[in-house]
């Protein structure tokens, strides 16, 4: 809504691992006080770009910005961030009340009272040594630390595994609510994409290292749907369209595509084919299941 | 509540004028906040500012600044007319093009609608 400067400017980012590249030319931006969804499959290179951006990792080549600045031991960057890891390690001797005592000195609008509303929200035992924790446990320790930092950028890498379905709500909603009062930036990165989709405002799709979408939530949303029908009719009417993925079982077809406009629903729906959307988890499956280098591969979701 | 397929804000503004249709809402009264339909439809706050600015621009919103949304004088009316411009390709088109299928014939269909509606608006 503001145009201030974007918080994270990535160019030509590449991270190589010896010969493999895990992260390949990619390029973004990140505007302040939106939360973006950072999605792909395991091994896309999501964690590897929340590292760079965090400075915990060097990057091959590519330039990264973070509130302006190279983020790399760069105390004034690093000190407005806050990055909530699927595995967080901590001192043996930990108890979570010793992580929640301690968060305050690295993170200057940090919340204690919004933390301990938290721990009661997710039952957490804080007078249990951390190793003793249950995994679910272990994981609202760190979405506690990552809601009640309230750094301006937080990153949130898978973080609730192990938790249950109860509790994630309560994560989305307790972001939801304190992101309304205190608007900040968030990348979230998750498998769990039909869970998040409707808290995204936009939303990032890496596959095997390069940006494959870039695109506003509410734009993805409805940008694509399916037809099925006789697979004479189907291939009649995606004939020369943008086709994102095809099905058949026997006569039948079912193909998914982007970007119909309402007469070309008229036309499906005349044409006896039966129209349904696609959410927003389907299709990144179907965007990123195909490792062919099949002509789907260049089709963009049309604004 | 959140159906896929459909922009979530455009949702969010057929929720508020159904609303205001059923009368939940007066006229001249307030609209909950951006934050709390947030809240509520468990969606981000920008899609859901984003419907309630969609009624804004069409006249069914207005501003207070500082205080915050409220339903315009004849808002509802104004949504009566929309909505009944749109019912023939909304509603009749796809009921039409059903019965067609079915080898329902109009007077079937117009027979059907009447002992329905009887039964209706018994319940």
């Amino acid at each position: 809504m503001t145009t201030q400067e974007p918080v994270v400017r990535v160019e030509g980012l590449t991270k190589s691992f010896g010969r493999f590249t895990a992260v390949d030319d990619v390029s973004f931006t990140v505007e302040a006080n939106k939360i973006y969804g950072l999605l792909g499959r395991n091994g896309a290179g999501k964690t590897t770009i929340m590292q760079l951006l965090t400075g915990q990792q060097f990057a091959t080549s590519g330039d990264i910005r973070v509130f302006g600045q190279a983020p790399v031991e760069n105390a004034h960057v690093l000190q407005q961030m806050c990055f909530v890891k699927e595995t967080q390690k901590y001192p043996d001797s930990f108890e979570p009340r010793h992580v929640l005592a301690s968060a305050p000195w690295f993170f200057e609008n940090w919340d204690s009272d919004f933390a301990e509303r938290l721990v009661d929200d997710f039952r957490l035992p804080v007078r249990r040594r951390i190793k003793k924790l249950s995994r679910g446990q272990l994981s609202a320790v760190g979405v506690i630390v990552g809601l009640a930092s309230r750094a301006p950028l937080t990153f949130f890498d898978e973080p609730y595994l192990g938790l249950d379905a109860v509790a994630r709500q309560i994560f989305y909603d307790r972001l939801l609510e304190d992101y309304s009062d205190h608007p900040r930036t968030v990348i979230l990165s998750t498998h769990l994409i039909d869970e998040v989709s409707n808290l995204l405002e936009h939303v990032l799709v890496i596959d095997e290292g390069r940006m494959l979408m870039d695109q506003d939530a509410e734009k993805l949303r409805g940008s694509a749907s399916t037809v099925v029908g006789k697979a004479s009719n189907v291939d009649a009417f995606v004939a020369g369209r943008d086709v994102i993925s095809r099905e058949g079982i026997g006569g039948l077809a079912s193909a998914t595509l982007g970007g119909l406009t309402a007469a070309e629903r008229a036309a499906a729906a005349a044409a006896g084919l039966e129209l349904s959307p696609v959410s927003l988890q389907q299709l990144i499956v179907q965007k990123t299941s195909s490792h062919t280098g099949s002509p789907e591969q260049d089709w963009k979701v049309r604004a | 509540m959140i159906e896929e397929g459909k922009p979530i804000f455009v949702q969010i503004a057929e929720q508020i004028e159904n609303d205001i249709l059923a009368g939940t809402i007066a006229e001249d009264s307030m609209v909950p906040s951006t934050n709390e339909f947030a809240a509520f439809y468990r969606i981000n706050p920008a899609t859901a500012g984003k419907g309630v600015n969609q009624l804004v621009d069409d006249g069914i919103l207005y501003k207070k600044r500082g205080i915050g949304m409220f339903v315009a004088p004849g808002a509802r009316q104004r949504i009566i007319d929309q909505r009944t411009t749109e019912f023939t390709a909304n509603y009749l088109h796809p009921l039409l093009s059903e019965a067609a299928k079915l080898g329902m014939t109009p007077e079937q269909v117009t027979d059907l609608i009447h002992s329905e509606t009887a039964s209706y608006e018994r319940k």
